[in-house]
């Protein structure tokens, strides 16, 4: 394995990365639409409930 | 893998979500030394630690193209230079691991540099002059206000060397500078299966004058495309394990969403004196967890291991702690004066 290689051509690990990119697409856009649907109760959840209704 | 393992790694994948998003930087290379001390052989220790840097670098590269911080220009020139020095890294730590060197060798150039940066941003934190860290949210500033340092103008003037390239914020520089820049920052990438961002982005703004913000969205830019080179690399030697990167993955999505959304309510520099510090521990941790190994003391590489875990969630806690207290404040504040 040492010394310097040209990358060849691997299905499987070129599986392997391809997951990790699509779980990392799947998360961004899934935790985006977390944040906007739970975003504003997790605020007032963190600010006092009975506060926020002032 | 157990479940308490899945645990772990979701967990430690959040502390360093949070650290990423609140600083810019760091934490990712908390991962590494983490899997050494669990006794991961070190190429999946350090395979491993840059495909969870890739799946974060594509994570980060998304939100800052929709801030319109990243010059592709510059991450294309720089994806070649990067490139061939992570592959360099990369066939060093597997020579190493042929002669049974690279654990300890690893170990010991985490020591320094976890040591020498943490040492540089403490002094920095303890100085107070605020500027030895990255705005990660800086969108109120116009990229012509960014002051080019003068160590980037003295290189601008004398390296001269064709091609020049014309980058963004007007910063007219050699091809040349810039390949030797990646290419130093891409061989400590391969070597320690870090993003390399805590070298690469000073180096960016210091030696190609490089307005900030633009640093930090090039930067993530680049280490999708070689962090992803560098974990294929690895991935065809078998140093990749999917079970430790994506619960790691999981966990640092969110931490980072928190992280950064914390940026807008606590101020950066009060908490940098905590990063510093955590980064010192750190150091101190992986010195006592070679040493355990050295010895073969399981006791001291679990004292290690805790230090390392246990100086991130800390300062972790810190900035989550403070977000709350500081929100609170700001609310009952504008509840006052609506009063």
């Amino acid at each position: 394995m040492a010394g310097l290689e040209i990358p060849s051509w691997d299905p499987q690990t070129a599986l392997l990365i391809g997951t990790i990119l699509l779980e990392a697409i799947v998360l961004y856009a899934g935790y985006a639409g977390l944040e906007r649907l739970l975003g504003p109760h997790l605020m007032r959840l963190l600010v006092g409930g009975d506060r926020s209704g002032q | 893998m157990g479940p308490e393992m899945l645990a772990l790694f979701v967990g430690f994948g959040l502390v360093v979500g949070v650290l990423f998003g609140f600083f810019g930087m760091g934490g990712s290379f908390l991962v590494t030394p983490a899997l050494l001390m669990l006794d991961y052989e070190p190429s999946v220790a350090v395979g491993s630690g840059m495909a969870f840097v890739f799946g974060t670098a594509v994570i980060a590269t998304l939100k800052h193209h929709d801030l319109g911080q990243v010059d592709y220009k510059l991450g294309a020139i720089m994806i070649t230079g990067t490139t061939i020095g992570i592959e360099a890294g990369r066939a060093s730590v597997y020579y190493l691991e042929s002669i049974g060197l690279a654990g300890s060798l690893i170990s010991v150039a985490y020591v320094v540099l976890l040591g020498g940066v943490g040492a540089m941003v403490t002094r920095d934190a303890l100085k107070g002059d605020g500027d030895g860290g990255v705005d990660h949210e800086a969108t109120d500033k116009s990229l012509d206000e960014y002051e080019i340092p003068e160590t980037a103008k003295k290189i601008q003037r004398t390296v001269r060397i064709p091609p020049m390239v014309t980058l963004r914020g007007d910063v007219s520089v050699s091809v040349w500078v810039i390949t030797a820049v990646a290419f130093a920052t891409g061989l400590l990438s391969g070597f320690l299966g870090v993003g390399g961002g805590f070298i690469r982005m000073p180096a960016m703004i210091y030696a190609i004058g490089v307005p900030v913000p633009v640093a930090v969205g090039t930067d993530l830019f680049e280490i999708v495309f070689s962090g992803g080179l560098g974990s294929y690399l690895y991935g065809q030697g078998g140093g990749v394990d999917l079970g430790i990167v994506a619960p790691l993955l999981f966990g640092s999505a969110l931490g980072a969403r928190v992280g950064s959304a914390a940026t807008a309510v606590v101020d950066a520099d009060g908490i940098k004196v905590y990063f510093g510090g955590m980064l010192l521990v750190g150091a101190v941790a992986v010195g006592v967890g070679e040493i355990g190994t050295y010895i073969g003391s399981p006791t001291l590489e679990m004292v290690g291991l805790v230090l390392v875990i246990g100086a991130a969630v800390v300062v972790a806690a810190a900035i989550l702690y403070t977000s709350v207290v500081s929100l609170r404040t700001t609310y009952d504040r504008q509840a006052t004066t609506a009063d």
